[in-house]
């Protein structure tokens, strides 16, 4: 169909011909204008009818402000969004959003570059989106992260303390990440500790999934909150099944079929990597699913085991990583390979069924949320 | 003299900030300060070996896998482990897709910026731009059709008003001397480069997982298993997809980033007599031939020019590499005015700087986190420039005919290359031959495979009742940004302690005992400046290092109890 046509057909449904001209001028074509809104249906665990829902959305607003704040950081996460591929980063940095403010990407420096960040913050107050990569160190002022000669703890005060909200990109900025391990040197917190007046979203990950950073921008464009959280504020839609529960070696797990020892035939033939020291059963993540890069692989699809990057505290809690999970101190139980199948359907059913219970109490924070709106 | 202040200094990985004493139209004086601190060296101690390389990794998620290549490096020799040949051939193409993916990001997206002024490109005639690209290589966006829609976009995003990222820069400024047409095509590129940066980067996804922070190394090896005959498993379908994302790799290499790099650099020549620096050079050296371990192995070689003279290569001896903390806020037991090997090391962090908020460093004192390291008494610059000149003055083949090719076009001679200038070119040239060489490292792994060879981790030592009560060890590797070492003390099957030298901690190392700049300081001296209120050419000399200050800060215990060292990069 060329470009005419799709005009005149468009001509008698207003919201479609709307959402044509406005993309195209946007110099994105139809086509992929509404793959990106399949993708977004699908990242965000929606049936594919929802699509339409979120062009309409997305047709409508006009690019919210978005500033991205660095702290105790290795800039993963913001690789991990130049990696970003629906839409990729020059959309969602041309089209999608106004990214006023984030120290790898602007052209700005020094003062000039701290005005575009206090501008967005004085202007679009209560409006605009911030996202923070990086924990906040508390230890001795704040002395440990200095942007601007300003602490991390002053600047995110101020910059969290007033978004519409926070989105916590990466396990660091989640929950302190690898700073916080121990001894923790500089008293390194995730975001919400440091501000806790702030709306927050976790998106752990080490890195995060960049679809499901714009998977939950989407749905806040599209379906005006945010969405439902986990116990630790995690979006349900991204970390609400565990690994183990959607890995697709899980039947290999089931019929005892494991890898102990790396490169061996069991190992070429994908079989279960638990004995390897795989976090799949004690990690809620999308990534059998979401996978990376395009949807190219996952850590267990390349061989190695998960590391349980998404959960908090990981780096003590799930290490030494490839010792097996009845090794890891804080999982309780003695389980041995031959009876954790069993034990961790009952740990699942639990789990799940605190889910449930926390995803009803953020419901009602949510819709007290809304009224301010 | 004027004093100013550029932080952040945007554009670069990390908290990095630069103070300038401005005595005129130049820079007289220069400090640079790491402001950001977390301690990984001091939360590895007693863990797992075999982990390091996942919490090293973290130190930065730019240069993304460098830190677990040195981390296994450093246990397998401390461990005395040689790993398969397909391992080495796969840690290779990571290696190298690592080095050329961060150069061109750095090139267009945190360097371009420097040289390139946007808004003019809104000016540009889209038929000139397009004769202009044509004349430069037969890229197949080349045409005035597509220039327009590139200029059409980009105006239509400056007339919503909100130019996010772009907003507020120092568009306009009279240092920025291309024309419209050549603004126009860099922007065009700019944007190319970043929808190519992630296809391309799925070979690290192949090969390891995901990018950044892959998951696939194992002291001994790799966990990425071959096998042709399964589906989870290097197979004739990924080793194909990989051989094509490199085909594509060298073609916008060869045909984007090295036109538009000689292209940009014919209108800004003068940059090839400023921002010299220290002069010293160091390469470890990286890529082996095979798993002996032996320098002589290496393709890109070991060694060091000294005082600027490409007549000699000198060697590179580890033992004479030592860190100072007389302008950094750690302290040494022994007092201050001594450098320590990294093996040798003892203090503690002890911050003495301003409480934030505060307006300036006192830079007579101590004013970073990043510590001061220096090779046998002397400051020294790694990087790819170090790693061209080593190669160049050895005789490299590959190194050698991009160098001069290179120089050819511009019309410039081999001193050119002792500035901020020859800098981003090597950065350039390095891709270049790079990108060349990967498909020989799969071929190569390819007719391993075909011979039966599916052998990716060495077992004997995996586990850790296998390993002697002490050992310790150091493993190199040349990242992206240049000389990486990581040195660790292995007890009881634990780390005693741990520490790392990386390529920032050499460059944006603050002053000695001695006084000495680091090497970023020791280039921004004599920066000519045409408007010190917009120091533009500042950013443009410590953008040429490509700084990565993430990797902030290393702590270790060399007694398991007693002082503790902190490393700053």
């Amino acid at each position: 169909m060329d470009r005419k046509d799709k005009q005149k057909k468009g001509s008698g449904e207003e919201p479609c011909r709307k959402e044509q001209t406005v993309w195209e001028q946007k110099g994105i074509s139809r086509r992929d204008f509404l793959k990106f809104c399949t993708a977004m249906s699908a990242a965000l665990a929606l049936p594919a009818a929802f699509a339409p829902k979120i062009a309409r959305a997305l047709d409508d607003v006009k690019r919210p402000a978005l500033v991205w704040l660095e702290f105790q950081d290795c800039a993963g996460d913001t690789e991990a969004l130049l990696r970003a591929s629906s839409p990729s980063v020059s959309e969602i940095v041309l089209d999608v959003l106004s990214l006023d403010y984030h120290e790898t990407l602007m052209a700005a420096a020094g003062r000039q570059a701290e005005e575009n960040l206090w501008k967005t913050v004085r202007e679009q107050r209560g409006k605009y989106i911030a996202v923070v990569e990086g924990s906040i160190p508390m230890k001795d002022g704040g002395v440990y992260c200095c942007v601007g000669g300003r602490s991390a703890l002053d600047i995110a005060r101020e910059v969290c303390g007033n978004a519409f909200a926070t989105i916590a990109a990466g396990t660091c900025a989640a929950g302190g990440g690898i700073p916080e391990a121990k001894p923790n040197p500089t008293g390194a917190v995730g975001v919400k500790d440091a501000v806790p007046a702030a709306t927050v979203i976790n998106l752990p990950g080490c890195p995060l999934n960049p679809d499901n950073l714009t998977a939950t921008v989407v749905h806040y464009l599209t379906f005006g909150k945010l969405p439902d959280t986990d116990s630790r504020g995690r979006p349900l839609f991204a970390y609400g099944k565990r690994i183990h529960d959607n890995c697709e070696r899980r039947p290999h797990f089931d019929a005892g079929q494991y890898v102990e020892v790396w490169g061996n035939d069991a190992h070429r033939k994908g079989h279960c990597l638990y004995k390897m020291g795989c976090k799949g059963p004690e990690t809620y993540h999308n990534c059998p699913i979401q996978r990376y890069n395009e949807k190219t692989n996952w850590p267990v699809g390349a061989g190695h085991g998960c590391i349980g990057c998404s959960e908090a505290n990981f780096w003590d809690t799930m290490s030494p990583f490839y010792g097996r999970l009845p090794n890891v101190p804080g999982f309780g139980v003695e389980l041995t390979a031959d009876r954790i199948g069993a034990g961790l359907a009952i740990a699942t059913a639990a789990a799940f069924a605190g889910h449930g219970v926390i995803s009803a109490l953020r419901k009602d924070k949510d819709s007290e949320g809304k009224k301010e709106e | 003299m004027a004093k100013i202040v550029i932080d952040p200094i945007t554009r670069i990985e990390g908290h990095l900030r630069i103070e300038a004493e401005v005595n005129g139209d130049r820079v007289a004086d220069a400090w640079s300060s790491s402001t950001m601190f977390r301690g990984i060296e001091k939360i590895l101690q007693g863990r797992d070996p075999r982990d390091a390389w996942v919490f090293t990794q973290r130190f930065c998620g730019v240069c993304t896998t460098v830190h677990a290549i040195a981390a296994i490096r450093s246990v397998e020799n401390a461990l005395g482990i040689r790993i398969p040949p397909n391992a080495e051939l796969i840690r290779n193409i990571i290696m190298g897709v690592q080095n050329v993916h961060d150069h061109v990001i750095h090139f267009y997206h945190l360097h371009a910026l420097d040289w390139v002024d946007i808004t003019s490109a809104l000016k540009a005639d889209p038929a000139k731009t397009s004769a202009l690209a044509a004349s430069l290589s037969d890229w197949p966006l080349n045409s005035a059709t597509y220039f327009k829609g590139v200029r059409d976009r980009l105006a239509a995003f400056v007339k919503t008003g909100r130019l996010g990222p772009f907003a507020n820069a120092w568009w306009g400024h009279p240092a920025y001397k291309l024309p419209p047409e050549a603004n126009l095509m860099a922007t065009a590129h700019y944007l190319e480069a970043l929808e190519w940066q992630k296809d391309i980067i799925r070979i690290h996804a192949i090969l390891g997982s995901k990018n950044p922070h892959p998951q696939t190394f194992l002291v001994g090896g790799m966990a990425i298993p071959i096998d042709p005959d399964s589906q989870n498993a290097l197979n004739a379908g990924t080793l194909a997809e990989i051989r094509g994302l490199l085909a594509r790799t060298k073609d916008f290499v060869e045909k984007v980033y090295l036109p538009d790099l000689l292209a940009i650099a014919s209108f800004y020549k003068e940059w090839a007599t400023i921002g010299g620096g220290v002069g010293d050079f160091l390469c470890y050296g990286d890529f082996p031939s095979d798993n002996s371990g032996k320098a002589e192995t290496l393709w890109m070689p070991r060694g060091m020019i000294r005082n600027r003279d490409l007549s000699r290569v000198y060697p590179v001896e580890q033992e004479k590499i030592t860190e100072y903390v007389d302008h950094s806020w750690y302290e040494y037991a022994g007092g201050p005015g001594k450098g320590l090997h990294p093996w040798d090391g003892a203090t503690d962090h002890a911050y003495t700087g301003p409480k934030p908020p505060y307006e300036y460093l006192n830079t007579n004192e101590k004013y970073s986190w990043v510590k001061a390291p220096r090779y046998d008494g002397l400051p020294v610059e790694v990087g790819p420039l170090a790693r061209c000149l080593t190669a160049y003055a050895a005789g490299h083949r590959e190194m050698k005919t991009a160098v001069d090719m290179v120089l050819t076009k511009l019309q410039l001679g081999t001193d050119a290359l002792f500035s901020t200038l020859g800098r981003t070119a090597a950065r350039g040239i390095e891709t270049l031959v790079l990108a060349r060489k990967l498909p020989e490292w799969l071929d190569s792994l390819t007719a391993n495979i075909k011979g039966g060879d599916y052998a990716v981790h060495n077992g004997e030592k995996w586990d850790p009742d296998t390993w002697p009560k002490e050992a310790k060890g150091y493993g190199w590797h040349e990242a992206p940004r240049g000389a990486l070492g990581h040195w660790i003390r292995i007890k009881d099957g634990k780390i005693l302690n741990y520490q790392a030298v990386v390529p920032s901690t050499w460059l944006a190392s603050p002053r000695d005992a001695k006084g000495r700049r680091g090497p970023y300081e020791a280039a921004l001296v004599g920066t000519p400046l045409a408007d010190p209120k917009r120091p533009l050419e500042i950013l443009r000399t410590v953008h040429s290092f490509d700084p990565c200050l993430a990797c902030a800060v290393h702590l270790f215990d060399p007694d398991g109890g007693g002082a503790v060292t902190v490393k700053a990069l």
